[in-house]
């Protein structure tokens, strides 16, 4: 059924379908409308779960890692601040090999506080073990989330997967979303059935001390996992097709990438803004295409790198910066390639919530034009830049 | 290794960790002994048996011979003596 | 594709508004994408929603600049948000407006001025003006059904009888309330 809804809601509708046992969330902006309306659907009865209210995000994380350590499917949202606080809890549930699914309603991270959108909050994580993916719209998160527990709760993966939102422009924004039957979802979700699990009845000691003889091979246990999902991923996807018909989890989408001369690198819901650009640009003759990178981890190099080695120049727009470096989508596609390879410029943009417009994208193809560009950050003010504090 | 680290209850009955037991042992004299219990709850292997007076003993497969057996004692009724080998 | 711009104060419905104008175009079968200037509002302070609409799936995430119908809520704000500023030649601007509003728009665009205050105070007896602009803004663009309108509030306001009643009468009055 097509309904028009926010993000948020379109959520929390996928999460209802997926029937987790256990969810806990801590309220943040801009993931609010995400639990309140799961709420909602646990108190009028649509969802028969536990929501469990807590102090922290510190402690919602900790409640779900051990609703899914008892082999309960579960569910939280967070953002920015609030993943930060989860992080110490985080890293546990990946190494704990506990398939949960979170939404991050991406926003910036203080200081200073700002409750709009960038991707530092998950790109902060990325080394914490997690399968992480970014939605472009509202029907897209809504697919990733049944998509996101059927590649985590694989009993040959078993790793909590990550699905990113935009802060606002998806949470708040309001776009027609097919929202597909419940019987549908059983078809394609199963019920959580995990090879190992706390249960009285069959006792189990998890949270183990990993001393140096061991903790080496979780990690690379760890790594190779995430290694081998590459040929999960698109089975899942074509799976999810054949279901609902509509596309499903891919690691990239090209837009108009086969005869680009340069290609525009992204993620998230800017995608749909430089498609139009693309569009705009090619009416004016010029060669050029988008690469939306969806899965964000595991990274993936080959797919990557096959699509683009002949590329002229390579265009990496990021909302998100390791600072004293450069982007870090920047780095991680430039270690694909070895000369001779494309020309590559790395840009920030949209930091804390700075609008994305043509003509920032515009700026970014002049720049390019000109010299090869590591770190350019697009829409500076330099105005605010002059003094040494900005009162 | 493809899962989390985990483990079966009843994993620490397999490690004799009476073998890490050198120079000395405790001999539980059973003379003065009032059955306070505290010899065993102070047992960090939780190796030493008895019910009542003059009744208490440890488990030699698994006594570490760590002696708080003995410090705990208020009659001093547990003797730490050198390993007999 | 057609982009629509909402001014009000917080309050007064913005958001509302481009959700049901949105919902509204999506029976029509149409694409639309309805969202908030995003922010903290405290009520009060001038704030937009805005709206894209197309056959096509809406893709351009941006805020919108240069508009080809606003809807001014608060007819205050005309001049300290310089609202006609950012509208196309050719544009429709639907303004509530009171008695001592003055409106210098731009010669290129059409101008539907209505006191929707006044009829939403006769209707809801409260100030919500928005609901009226709804139906205005039907009657004056042609680009929605009054009906898809009306089924739009009926969703809405679902749970509460008595506002439905009344927030549909307003949308009609304001229909109505443009002639040309």
């Amino acid at each position: 059924m097509r309904k028009f809804l926010e993000g948020s809601h379109a959520v929390a509708e996928a999460v209802k379908r997926c029937k987790p046992g256990v969810i806990s969330a801590y309220p943040i902006t801009p993931q609010t409308h995400i639990v309140e309306r799961i709420a909602n659907f646990v108190a009028n009865g649509e969802l028969n779960a536990q929501f469990i209210n807590v102090e922290s995000e510190h402690s919602a994380a900790s409640v779900v890692l051990g609703a899914e350590a008892c082999g309960v499917r579960a569910f939280t949202a967070t953002s920015s601040q609030g993943l930060i606080l989860m992080s110490e809890v985080l890293f546990n549930i990946a190494g704990l090999r506990l398939p949960l699914v979170l939404v991050c309603a991406n926003r910036a991270l203080s200081a200073p506080i700002n409750i709009w959108n960038d991707h530092q909050d998950a790109v902060a994580l990325r080394d914490s073990g997690w399968i992480m993916v970014f939605a472009e719209n509202n029907q897209e998160v809504h697919d990733l989330i049944y998509q996101a527990y059927k590649v985590g709760e694989n009993p040959k993966v078993m790793l909590p997967v990550m699905v990113n939102m935009d802060g606002y422009i998806l949470t708040h924004g309001m776009e027609p979303v097919d929202i597909p039957d419940q019987a549908l979802v059983d078809k394609f979700l199963p019920p959580y059935n995990p090879p190992y699990k706390l249960d009285v009845d069959n006792p189990l000691s998890l949270g183990l001390l990993g001393d140096p003889t061991v903790y080496l091979e979780t990690r690379y246990a760890l790594q190779k996992t995430l290694e081998e999902i590459k040929d999960l991923i698109p089975k899942v996807g074509e799976e999810f097709k054949q279901l609902f018909g509509r596309k499903g989890l891919e690691f990239v989408e090209g837009y108009k990438i086969e005869d680009a001369d340069s290609v525009i690198l992204a993620m998230g819901s800017v995608c749909g803004t430089v498609k139009d650009f693309v569009d705009k640009k090619r009416e004016e003759g010029e060669k050029i295409g988008l690469l939306r990178i969806i899965v964000y981890r595991p990274f993936p190099k080959k797919i990557i790198y096959e699509l683009l080695k002949e590329k002229e120049r390579l265009f990496i727009l990021e909302k998100a910066i390791s600072l004293g470096m450069e982007g870090p989508l920047y780095t991680e596609v430039k270690s694909l390639f070895n000369k001779p390879s494309p020309k590559m410029y790395g840009f920030i943009a949209g930091l804390g919530g700075r609008d994305i417009t043509f003509n920032t994208l515009e700026e970014m193809l002049k720049v390019g034009k000109d010299k090869e560009v590591s770190c350019y950050f697009l829409d500076v003010d330099h105005s605010l830049l002059k003094d040494e504090f900005y009162v | 290794m493809f899962g989390p680290l985990a483990a079966k209850p009843g994993s620490s009955k397999e490690n004799k960790t009476g073998s890490w037991r050198t120079l000395r042992k405790p001999k539980f004299l059973q003379k003065n002994c009032i059955g306070c219990g505290l010899c065993k709850l102070i047992c960090p292997e939780g190796c030493i048996i008895g019910e009542g007076k003059n009744t208490y003993i440890n488990d030699e497969l698994y006594c570490k011979g760590c002696g708080l057996c003995s410090y705990i004692c208020p009659k001093k009724d547990i003797e730490m003596v050198p390993e007999r080998k | 594709m057609k982009e629509v711009k909402i001014f009000a104060r917080a309050g007064q419905g913005a958001i509302t508004t481009a959700a049901i104008l949105g919902e509204a175009l999506f029976y029509q079968g149409l694409y639309a994408y309805a969202f908030p200037h995003f922010g903290a509002a405290r009520m009060g302070a001038p704030m937009n929603a805005f709206l894209r609409f197309d056959t096509q799936p809406v893709r351009n995430r941006s805020q919108i600049y240069n508009s080809d119908y606003i809807i001014v809520i608060e007819p205050t704000l005309v001049i300290t948000q310089n609202c006609f500023s950012g509208l196309k030649k050719g544009g429709i601007a639907i303004v509530a407006k009171r008695e001592n509003t003055v409106l210098d728009s731009p010669k290129d665009v059409k101008l539907v001025a209505l006191y929707a205050e006044k009829i939403a105070m006769e209707v809801i007896g409260r100030p919500f003006s928005n609901t009226v602009l709804l139906g205005a803004f039907a009657k004056a663009t042609g680009e929605v059904e009054l009906e898809n309108i009306l089924k739009a509030v009926e969703k809405r306001f679902l749970g509460k009888p008595e506002v439905l009643k009344k927030s549909l009468e307003a949308v009609k009055r304001g229909y109505q309330a443009v002639t040309e």
